[in-house]
């Protein structure tokens, strides 16, 4: 039995890392420097990976042993490493993004006894993710929380955007973490010379490696963790109010109940910028209807006061030609793609417009004389069509300057019509259900989420939209129906679970 | 260009006697093959071992100093077929691929290679793709060595063993007659660790000699009745060789302990894991040392009997470690025991799961059943088990994380030029209505993930085209093949378009033509342009095509997305009754991107005007239906939250990877989706005409930008 005890003797046991990272991450670099840095202080290394199916997106997982040779001077034979890791059995796991620290999780590579757990908290989104029709994300929240409960100790941050201000590569940031969460039998002098011995990039990875050292630190809390930070709507809005009018609507809305402020007041500021404070004030209007007939905690109005301020603001081509000649606009254009100052930058626009965006703008009557005359709608089409106009060119920019100009008469428009006449049958349907049932009345409120885009997509969704609100004409509808309808209608593109929900 | 240069690693390769090497598990096995004195060598590039063709493309120099001959090859036929000039003549020879894929591709060649036996020493170097990570169905290459009677090595992962394993199996191959397979997992190919290395040797003999002695020997000949003699031989003269060799080299290793009455039997491959299993359970220690018996095969066919007979004669049972299925060995095993009136017990798949990777975990499970059945009181401890213990008490369920983590599927890289080619297919399936399409391996098998989805079924590689022959003769609704241009010259244009010619199917074939074997790392084909300036080309897809008679070819470039959905509409409604096939060209865009991006950054730095294009989405104007996602998939679109607080739905994104390829503007058009694209051109060292324009424009607009905002701050909420 005694030579037994020596063979579970921990003390002799190699440490292992498994390294999780996607394409580009630099799960490789870091790899080399690990090793490196091993076999320079007189440890074995082995490292071994698994590319993600074909290299292409997916995952990569590396595997790292070290283990000390002063534990086999004697025999000075190398000891036996394993090459893939096993669950309950890994020291350290650094994820490059915060799924890939659930998936780890969910392998049970991670554990309470054993595992510090290094994560960046920045997402990759995946496909499946980014194609839904609606909001198909992942529950990093939850993912946090495991980490939280599995690990020894848990290291978390947004690495990729610490990586960006400090102009590095993701890989050295990790590597900075995982000297600092002090795991490893090696000073952080002995992380750095690595990187100095690798002679690439010595500079932007030391700073890198700081940066990643710093954070690691600090423990992980959950204000770090971006969060949603609590409700600010509570308590009145102060506003930036300038005129006695717009003063006297701040009063209004600050009159309305807490739960529904912060979005009346952010509908109100999107609907004053869109058109003007009168429509604003109708908004309003509208929502204080709403909130007389409303109880605690007045979910109802909270729902309304966010869908009918989208609604009322759809999307026309004044407001497309609005939002793309703002200068606010071109400073945010320059910041995302990484303009130097004062360099150069053409800002060409991909646009299709039908026949329906041009009609939609005229005034009803024009529009009218048009959709009857062959000969006008001919002449309109020539102006439909796939067209590129770059908006630093006077040219293109004057013709939207002029399509924003046209707000003046949005209220004349055929596209105004035809969504207030929209608008006007859900607030009725909404009332209607109102008046026997609360729960469904904030389901069809919900329901305008599913009316948004442009051309075909727009016309889906308010295909889908009146699909479900003929369903309430049958009455005997509940609020639950609407919603596995509503659920329905952004399964898919084509429709298929709309109708199938709608047969059963 | 492969997509990973090893010209810095292959130094390594020139390492003498007594050096330390360093390095990846490839890099050492090419090492091992400079060291075995190999003449020539070859094979075809896929997960596990295209790096080792990566690396010997990189090493030519080192080769042609040795006097060694590599040969890129055709398929992993051309590969087997190559080595028939080990028939007659003394060459030490060595191919890779992929297993068990590459390796039914080979049989054919094999089967005749191993009847006829070689004289030279000749090694297939197969990374069997199993387990995690691998990308094709799951099998195991053992039966092929069974059937062909070709020796199978699985050598303990470790550098020292793999390289020593790698230089005796060209002796057991001379000695024995018999080409063999030197097994390699996807780990051990990437596994770094060091050996000590010995002097390279230029081979003895070389093809060279070969040609200019030529030796015919008649009876090597596969025509009866030689091939009777050759299968007489086979077990009369290579078996017993073969038997002996390995005993006496004591190729198959036992680590002996002190419980005596029990040991486990597995492949070399699965030692560390063995061991790693027995540590948890605290019946090994970190160097190896072992308290069961262990008797591993680093040669896991033929068996030796006499061997096995020896290991498990006072043994009241063995646990048989074999991964995956059918448990040939286990079956042998129980015959080898018969045999020898034995009363040891086998255990194995009873203990084991029949299928699936034995991982560490599963292993100890494994191992622990096992004890317990014939040596209960011996395991006291279960380390890994102490480890997860401690999630018990997780108030977040597996399910809770099953719900909330995305599965993450491979895709087409940024800037791919056959994503272009599928948004265009799936916008035209929107309108023509769903459409049989037999799907291909490479780069164009992500087609059928989503948000494509776009095809039915993968038969092989280059075998879409004649995946699609049982509809060849329907006239009306078409099915439509698509295979990259690796498949189609591994051997698409004969068992497809040949074929289809042939039988004058009526169906549509196209042919993405990206320029080199993707998927697999880049590596040149016959239609990979040689020199970039004037296209110069070995071969061309559309005159090979015409060459086997295809009277209809058209040829397109794959980001002019409308055009590509029109002539396939074209193919599948012509009045034309014969095979059609389209060649939809794009490069590459991770090998463009190789040879471009330096050069522009060079130009940048030199004060050359330069342009550099990117994509933006105007999130204000994005709604997040994701239209524009389900049409693309590209890596750099992507999606964020809504910066505005009323909205629910993220929207859409493009970050910092994009390159500009032009698809989500395309596809904006095309399927006429919404006004948030624009293409943002960001100018480097402009002219003085780009600076004067410039300012001009920005009079103008600046000044009606600040009427605007002054006009906007009037009334502010």
């Amino acid at each position: 039995m005694t030579d037994k005890m020596t063979m579970t003797d921990k003390a002799i046991r190699p440490t292992t890392l498994v390294i999780s990272a996607l394409g580009g991450q630099g799960g490789g670099v870091l790899t080399n420097w690990l090793v490196n840095m091993a076999e320079k202080n007189d440890y074995f290394a082995q490292s071994t990976s698994v590319p993600g199916v074909a290299q292409r997106t997916g995952a990569t997982i590396y595997y790292l042993e070290i283990f000390p040779r002063s534990a086999v001077k004697e025999q000075n034979i190398p000891p036996v490493m394993a090459l893939m890791p096993m669950a309950g059995d890994v020291d350290i796991v650094v994820a490059a993004e915060l799924m890939e620290a659930g998936r780890a999780i969910q392998r049970q590579f991670v554990t309470p006894s054993k595992t510090t757990l290094i994560t960046s908290t920045h997402r990759v989104f995946s496909i499946s993710e980014k194609m839904a029709l609606g909001d198909g994300t992942g529950d990093s929240q939850m993912v946090l929380k495991a980490a939280q409960q599995a690990a020894r100790n848990f290291v978390a941050f947004d690495m990729e955007s610490l990586a960006a201000d400090m102009g590095c590569v993701i890989s050295s940031i990790m590597f900075g973490a995982i000297a600092g969460s002090k795991r490893l039998p090696f000073s952080r002098e002995k992380f750095e010379d690595a990187i100095r011995a690798e002679g690439k990039m010595v500079e932007a990875n030391l700073r890198g490696f700081a940066a990643g050292y710093l954070a690691a630190e600090t423990p992980y809390s959950e204000d770090r963790s971006g969060a949603e930070e609590a409700d600010a709507a509570f308590g009145p809005i102060a506003g930036k109010a300038n005129t006695p009018e717009t003063k006297a609507l701040l009063a209004r809305i600050n009159a309305l109940p807490d739960a529904v402020r912060e979005f009346a007041y952010a509908g109100a500021q999107k609907l004053l910028d869109y058109q003007d404070l009168a429509y604003a004030e109708a908004y309003i209007t509208e929502l204080e209807a709403f909130a007389v007939q409303d109880k605690i905690p007045f979910t109802l109005t909270h729902e309304m006061a966010r869908y009918l301020a989208l609604w009322m603001a759809f999307d026309d081509t004044i407001k497309v030609a609005d939002i793309k000649t703002r200068s606010e606009r071109v400073r945010k254009y320059r910041q995302e793609v990484r303009a130097e100052k004062d360099q150069i930058v053409h800002m060409v626009e991909f646009m299709h417009p039908r026949l329906e965006e041009i009609i939609g703008t005229m005034p009803v009557a024009m529009a009218n004389m048009v959709q009857k005359s062959a000969f006008l709608t001919r002449f309109f089409t020539k102006f439909t069509g796939p067209r590129m106009s770059d908006t630093t060119k006077v040219s293109s920019f004057l013709m939207l300057y002029f399509m924003a100009s046209l707000r003046f008469m949005r209220r004349k428009t055929l596209r105004y019509a035809q969504e207030h006449a929209e608008i006007a049958d859900w607030l009725a349907n909404v009332r209607q259900a109102l008046s026997k049932d609360y729960d469904l009345a904030v389901e069809v409120t919900r329901c305008q989420r599913l009316i948004k885009g442009y051309g075909e997509t727009h016309e889906r969704g308010l295909g889908n939209f009146k699909t479900i609100m003929a369903t309430l004409a049958q009455g005997k509808v509940t609020a639950d129906r609407v919603r596995d309808l509503r659920a329905a209608a952004l399964a898919d593109e084509d429709g298929k679970a709309l109708k199938k929900a709608i047969a059963a | 260009m492969a997509e990973r240069s090893f010209a810095k690693e292959v130094k390594k390769l020139r390492l003498g006697e007594g050096e330390i090497f360093h390095g990846e598990g490839i890099l050492a096995v090419t090492k091992a093959l400079l060291q075995s004195g190999v003449a020539y060598v070859g094979g075809y590039q896929g997960s596990p071992v295209s790096h080792l063709m990566d690396v010997l493309a990189d090493s030519q120099e080192i080769l042609t100093e040795l006097g060694v001959h590599f040969e890129a090859n055709g398929s992993e036929a051309t590969a087997a077929a190559m080595l028939s000039a080990s028939i007659s003549y003394p060459l030490r020879a060595a191919v890779t691929w992929k297993s068990t894929v590459g390796t039914n591709v080979a049989s054919d060649a094999l089967s005749n290679l191993a009847s006829a036996g070689v004289i030279g020493g000749t090694v297939i170097i197969i990374g069997e793709d199993y387990g995690e990570g691998a990308s094709i169905m799951q099998e195991r290459s053992h039966a092929f060595a069974m059937k062909s009677q070709m020796w199978l090595i699985n050598p303990r992962p470790n550098l020292p063993k793999m390289v020593d394993m790698l230089e005796k199996s060209f002796q057991l191959s001379e000695v024995s007659n018999t080409p063999l397979f030197f097994q390699l997992r996807i780990r051990a190919c990437h596994l770094h660790g060091q050996f000590e290395a010995k002097d390279n040797l230029p081979p003895k003999f070389t093809v060279r000699d070969a040609l200019e002695n030529p030796n015919r020997e008649a009876d090597k000949i596969i025509l009866p009745p030689f091939t009777f003699l050759q299968e007489k031989q086979k077990i009369e003269k290579r078996w017993p060789a073969a038997v002996k060799f390995i005993l006496d080299e004591g190729l198959n290793e036992i680590f002996d302990g002190p419980e005596k009455d029990v040991g486990i039997i597995f492949e070399g491959g699965l030692y560390n894991v063995v061991i790693r299993a027995l540590q948890m359970l605290g019946l090994a220690d970190s160097l190896g040392e072992t308290q069961i018996p262990l008797y591993v095969m680093n040669v896991t066919y033929p068996l030796v009997d006499e061997d096995l007979v020896a290991f498990a004669k006072d043994k009241k049972a063995v646990l048989m470690v074999e991964e995956g299925q059918p448990n040939y060995i286990e079956q042998a095993l129980n015959k080898v025991f018969n045999d020898a009136d034995l009363t040891c017990k086998i255990s194995g798949k009873d203990m084991l799961p029949v299928a699936g990777e034995y991982t560490g975990q599963v292993m100890k499970e494994g191992i622990k059943g096992f004890l317990a059945k014939y040596k209960s009181g011996l395991v006291s401890y279960d380390e890994q088990a102490d480890s997860m213990a401690g999630l018990s008490d997780m108030t977040v369920t597996a399910e809770d994380l099953e719900s909330a983590i995305p599965a993450r599927p491979p895709g087409l890289c940024t800037g791919c030029p056959e994503r272009p080619f599928f948004s265009a297919m799936k916008m035209l399936e929107k309108e023509y209505g769903e459409i049989h399409i037999s799907a291909d391996i490479g780069c164009n098998s992500f087609g059928t993930l989503p948000p494509f989805q776009i095809g039915n079924t993968i038969m092989g590689y280059g075998l879409s085209a004649a995946s699609s022959s049982a509809f060849s003769s329907v006239r009306g609704k078409r099915a439509i093949s698509i295979m990259g241009d690796g498949g189609f010259w591994h051997n698409g244009l004969t068992s497809g378009i040949g074929s289809a010619v042939f039988n004058n199917s009526d169906n549509v074939f196209i042919i993405v033509d990206n320029g080199y074997a993707a998927a697999t790392g880049g590596q040149y084909i016959p239609s990979s342009a040689r020199t970039l300036k004037q296209d110069e080309r070995k071969a061309r897809i559309q005159e090979a095509v015409q060459g086997v008679g295809v009277k209809w070819v058209r040829s397109i470039r794959s980001y002019d997305i409308g055009n590509v959905k029109a002539l396939v509409r074209e193919a599948m409604t012509s009045h034309y009754i014969g095979p059609k096939v389209i060649v939809v060209e794009g490069e590459c865009m991770l090998n463009l991107q190789r040879r471009e991006k330096p050069i522009k950054a060079k130009n940048i730095k030199a004060g050359k005007r330069e342009v550099k294009e990117r994509f933006y989405v105007e999130s204000e104007t994005c709604t997040g239906d994701h239209a524009c996602i389900r049409l693309s998939g590209c890596p750099s679109l992507t999606i964020k939250p809504s910066p505005d607080i009323l909205r629910e739905d993220p929207v859409a994104y493009v970050d910092n990877s994009c390159v500009g390829c032009g698809v989500c503007g395309d596809n904006v058009h095309v399927a006429v989706l919404c006004p948030s694209f624009s293409r943002a051109e960001l100018i480097f060292n402009p002219s003085g005409w780009d600076r004067v324009k410039h300012f001009l424009r920005q009079g103008v607009i600046g000044f009606l930008q600040r009427h605007a905002d002054r006009k906007r701050v009037r009334v502010v909420l």
